[in-house]
């Protein structure tokens, strides 16, 4: 029998502790416990073990693989231990007494390692780490797979989908929770549930890291939002020392009547970790015996996730932010084109600041890899916010690698009536999971009626049902259109609203929509948002920075009970209040007390705000390159003098240099890109083997400020990436930065490609590690202290352009 | 505070934070005005997200004037071997304030890089702070020698392979990265010598 099949109808017993009972067998601090599975002293040992967990009454053993992988073992031995480990198992298996069904595991434990942006493993390391082992797995007789003691949600997706990838076994995941409930690297049952149930984990659950009462929360969570069996496996209490060594206190059989609890309340795979033995799982066994089997239900919920919490639809309405989308946007586009990401990043900062609950991720433009680059922002908007993404494309080369790459449990946008689009989608959603706006348009367009739209919608469930997506996982977009163009365009989006929630479907709407064409678009918004909401909106794509669409939210939220003791409502509405204020504190342009105007004082004091404030008002009498160059670039100058005489220090040159960015960015907005005068292209990048940036991102922040165009290739770049930017630009300046010793061979090989292939550029470096002589040794044109030295220096190169 | 031969986690309360430190960190001073005042703001926002967590365990050793030895280990350093003078025990240690501050950290340096830099300096203030914190809880019953790190003087900074297999890291969270780097990045290992005949 499958083993799968054995759950149906069966507590399945796990085993207990492996690495505690090796310890007290003789394994010594630092010795890979795999390794015993190939030495003929050691190996019975391991096999012992195995047999005694079978013989107290385990139904799955887990092969002494835990920590076998190609970080640990090269290629020969790892397959060697694997095959050593599951061949150990299955003697165990052979040998042990008791007739119940007896499954062995492939072992899979995390690397060791943190994955990028932290740590410095790839993604695609990490599933390739994994494959290798999951294929001998296979290879050498596995009955199921299972990941155990991640605590790293990226990590355990790598190894998910390396499973899913390279073996038709059936997968088992179990990640470790801290005290908190939560991961090391954040995420909530919750989250963790959403993302491994759908890439189809056939059971899921936690083990390790603390004993089986203090897990208990952790596991109720599970057990109300998972639909597959949950399994668990505690340690034996938290470690107390006793005579200086660390011993589990929790005996076998306080260990087992607080596991069976977790059993009494649903859990459907139970054993033992850190500190239990064969004898915790026989005083398990026992205490299980007699227990009822509750059913694993559908949970029919539908939940997205960020790396740290989900995201439920059909309770409280959802807001999903629209501005990382270029359509329309001048300046968005300009960001795409530049690879301006802070810009970009920014505006899903502020819309997370504003309220909303997802992102929308669009980049599409024509000329613009949409692939790597939708990745690429995705991946960085992942490293500074913690809100659900939703992945807007329409190229399904680039949806598929975005979902891979997701930490989480995506929102996908969109899929839609066609057959073309149902055949992409649905595929990419049985492979990663994720939830998908379901757009109600087919190959004859739009259909004028809501009748029509709810036919399409129907037809759509079909097509997902057939292929195995329930419609739970769909979220229906009736399409708003233009309701300047057609007066029956928001009476008709309202009505698929209305008969879609009433046949069960959860909704979406881009609200915007409706106004275009129209003057004064938010009043329009907000009342057709209301009105949607009434009907039984579920979500909305759009516009958090919008005061209307905010005030229709919480109002409408505290018309329902939806806001208990209105304090959202409350907290909103004194947000409300100062942004109605925001006004320059001195008239623009006027001299101040001190020498200089309003905004070279305000850039002087580093004030953000007001320096915007100041520029914008500024912008109504004087031409933007005058206020540049007799503002912008003499304030920066002052402050720049300020800190060679150390009279000013690091962080007054920072906050400084970003109120300048914020006058720039105000600047840009009013003037086209190609006529803003500007000094040459300097390409930057902290080199190969580096993740240091803070030092780069000072100097590339200065270099901003003073109008160069600058190519931020970020950290860890490799010498011909940064000589292919160079080349592409003609660029007359690279500036280098490396922070470890390690990596200055890495800038020594970069400043030599450069010389060598880009003779036209000059190379400055900089970083905590370098000196004038270091850098001399490396053959670098000029070597910074600071970043103000860098400036100086860009400076003179492009006084010597033309 | 005695400590286990086998590796064990303890977890600290926040100690004081020193300002000035923190700003020497930042290369700054304090001005009694936008930079102080944005320290405070640091602080508010960091403090929730940090936690103080020890990794350690006690190793026999023996001192020779070439390094320092285990029963299976040799680390090869003339410094730590002498800072390890007269010492049966040390105690192998890895302190860590936990990776949401290098979230915190990374989200400012795309949106307000003055914050970011004086995050950086608080990480760097507050794990020292948490293994001076360490230390002197040691030095409650025994007589330690200064703590001594990978990466110091003569001790090469790849002895964090070694240190990783002597230390679960993974049990607060940190791994050790190619560049011999740890993430989280404010985190410490390092060495300290119990001297012999002095313990309790």
């Amino acid at each position: 029998m499958k083993i799968t099949d054995y759950m149906q109808t069966h507590l399945l017993l796990l085993d207990g502790g492996m690495g505690t009972l090796l310890q007290a067998a003789g394994l010594r601090p630092g010795e890979a416990p795999e390794r015993w599975n190939l030495d003929p002293l050691h190996r019975s040992l391991v096999c012992n073990i195995h047999r005694q967990y079978f013989e107290a009454g385990s139904n799955l053993v887990n092969a002494n693989t835990f920590g076998a992988n190609r970080l640990h073992y090269n290629e020969e031995e790892l397959e060697a231990v694997v095959a050593a480990g599951l061949e150990l198992a299955r003697k165990a298996r052979a040998e042990a007494a008791g007739d119940q069904p007896k499954y062995i595991a492939l072992d899979l434990g995390p690397t060791g390692k943190l994955l990028k942006p932290y740590g410095d493993l790839s993604f695609d390391g990490a599933v390739s780490i994994f494959a290798q082992v999951v294929q001998l797995g296979v290879k050498h007789g596995a009955d199921c797979i299972f990941i155990e003691t991640m605590n790293d949600s990226l990590e355990t997706k790598a190894a998910l989908l390396a499973a899913k990838e390279n073996s038709d076994l059936p997968v088992f995941v179990s990640n470790a929770y801290g005290a908190d409930g939560k991961l090391m690297t954040g995420a909530s049952p919750a989250a963790m549930v959403a993302m491994l149930e759908g890439m189809g984990a056939d059971a899921i659950g936690l083990n390790c890291s603390l004993g089986p009462e203090a897990l208990l929360p952790a596991v109720r969570d599970y057990l109300v939002h998972a639909s597959v069996p949950v399994l668990f496996k505690p340690n034996a209490g938290l470690p107390t020392e006793i005579d200086g060594k660390a011993v589990y206190t929790l005996q076998p059989e306080d260990f087992a009547a607080q596991t069976a609890e977790a059993v009494r309340l649903g859990v459907r795979a139970a054993g033992g970790c850190c500190g239990t033995t064969p004898a915790y799982i026989k005083a398990l066994a026992e205490a299980v015996r007699d227990l009822p089997l509750l059913p694993t239900e559908e949970k029919k919920e539908t939940v997205i996730s960020s790396y740290t919490h989900a995201v439920t639809f059909g309770k409280m309405p959802v807001l999903i932010g629209e501005r990382i989308n270029p359509t329309g946007k001048k300046r968005f586009k300009e960001a795409l084109r530049t690879h301006d990401l802070d810009y970009i990043l920014g505006e899903g900062l502020r819309q997370q600041e504003n309220g909303a609950q997802v992102l929308d991720v669009n980049v599409g433009l024509p000329e613009i890899d949409e692939p790597a680059l939708l990745c690429e922002v995705m991946q960085e908007l992942q490293a500074v916010s913690d809100l659900p993404l939703q992945i807007d494309t329409s190229d399904p080369v680039a949806m598929e690698r975005a979902l891979r790459y997701y930490n989480g449990c995506p929102l996908i946008n969109s899929v839609n009536g066609k057959a073309e689009s149902m055949a992409a989608i649905f595929p990419l959603m049985q492979k990663y999971g994720g939830v998908a706006i379901a757009l109600t348009l087919d190959e004859t367009g739009i259909p004028a009626s809501a009748e029509g739209r709810v036919v399409i919608a129907e037809r759509i469930i079909a097509a997902a049902e057939a292929a195995g997506i329930p419609r739970h996982r769909l979220i229906f977009d009736p399409l708003a259109m233009a309701v300047s163009a057609d007066p029956t365009a928001a009476e008709t989006a309202l009505e698929a609203v209305r008969r879609l929630h009433a046949m069960g479907c959860l909704t979406s709407m881009g609200v915007s929509n409706i106004s275009f064409g129209l003057p004064a678009r938010d009043a329009i918004n907000g009342v057709f948002f209301a009105c949607a909401l009434e009907r039984g909106l579920s979500a909305a794509i759009m516009n958090p920075d919008s005061a209307e669409m905010m005030k229709t939210y919480y109002a409408f939220r505290a018309l329902h009970g939806m806001d208990a003791d209105f304090s959202d409502y409350i907290a909103f509405a004194q947000r409300l209040q100062p942004a109605q204020t925001a006004q320059p504190t001195s008239p623009a342009g006027a001299p101040t007390a001190e020498s200089g105007t309003a905004l070279l004082e305000a850039i002087c004091k580093g004030l953000r705000e007001q320096a915007a404030a100041q520029t914008k008002a500024l912008l109504e009498t004087r031409a933007p390159l005058e206020i540049v160059n007799e503002e912008i670039i003499p304030a920066l100058d002052r402050v720049g003098i300020g800190y060679e005489k150390k009279q000013l220090y690091l962080p007054q040159l920072l906050m400084s240099a970003e109120a300048a960015k914020s006058a720039f960015e105000v600047i840009k907005a009013a003037v086209p890109a190609g006529a803003r005068g500007g000094k040459c292209a300097v390409v930057i990048a902290t080199v190969r083997g580096d993740i240091h940036d803070i030092g780069k991102n000072i100097v590339k922040l200065l270099l901003e400020n003073y109008g160069f165009a600058v190519t931020d290739l970020g950290k860890d770049v490799t010498p011909e990436a940064i000589r292919d930017a160079v080349a592409a630009q003609h660029a007359p300046l690279a500036a280098l930065s490396a922070l470890m010793t390690t990596t200055v061979p890495a800038m020594a090989e970069t400043v030599r490609l450069l010389h060598a292939e880009a003779p036209w550029c000059k190379v400055m470096v900089g970083g905590a590690v370098l000196t004038q002589d270091y850098a001399d040794r490396i053959g670098a044109d000029f070597y910074s202290p600071d970043a103000m030295g860098a400036v100086r220096y860009a400076e003179q190169i492009d006084a010597a352009q033309e | 505070m005695q400590i286990s031969s086998q590796n064990q986690v303890l977890t600290f309360d926040a100690p004081p934070v020193d300002r000035r430190e923190v700003l020497r960190y930042a290369r700054a001073r304090a001005d009694g005005g936008a930079v102080d005042a944005l320290l405070t703001a640091c602080l508010a926002e960091a403090e929730p997200l940090l936690t103080y967590r020890v990794l350690c365990r006690r190793l026999d050793i023996t001192v020779t004037p070439d390094g320092v030895g285990t029963a299976e280990l040799f680390f090869a350093s003339r410094q730590l071997a002498e800072r390890m003078t007269d010492c049966a025990q040390a105690v192998l240690f890895a302190a860590t304030v936990g990776l949401p501050l290098d979230r915190l950290i990374a989200r400012y340096q795309r949106t307000d890089p003055p914050r970011a830099l004086l995050l950086n300096a608080l990480g760097a203030e507050r794990v020292e702070a948490l293994c001076d914190a360490f230390c002197a809880a040691l030095a409650a019953d025994a007589v330690c020698t200064q703590r001594f790190s990978p990466g110091y003087g003569d001790l090469p900074l790849e002895t964090q392979q070694t240190v990783f297999r002597l230390l679960d890291g993974k049990r607060i969270g940190l791994a050790l990265q190619d560049s011999m780097l740890m993430s989280p990045s404010k985190s410490v290992t390092a060495f300290v010598g119990l001297k012999t005949g002095e313990n309790e």
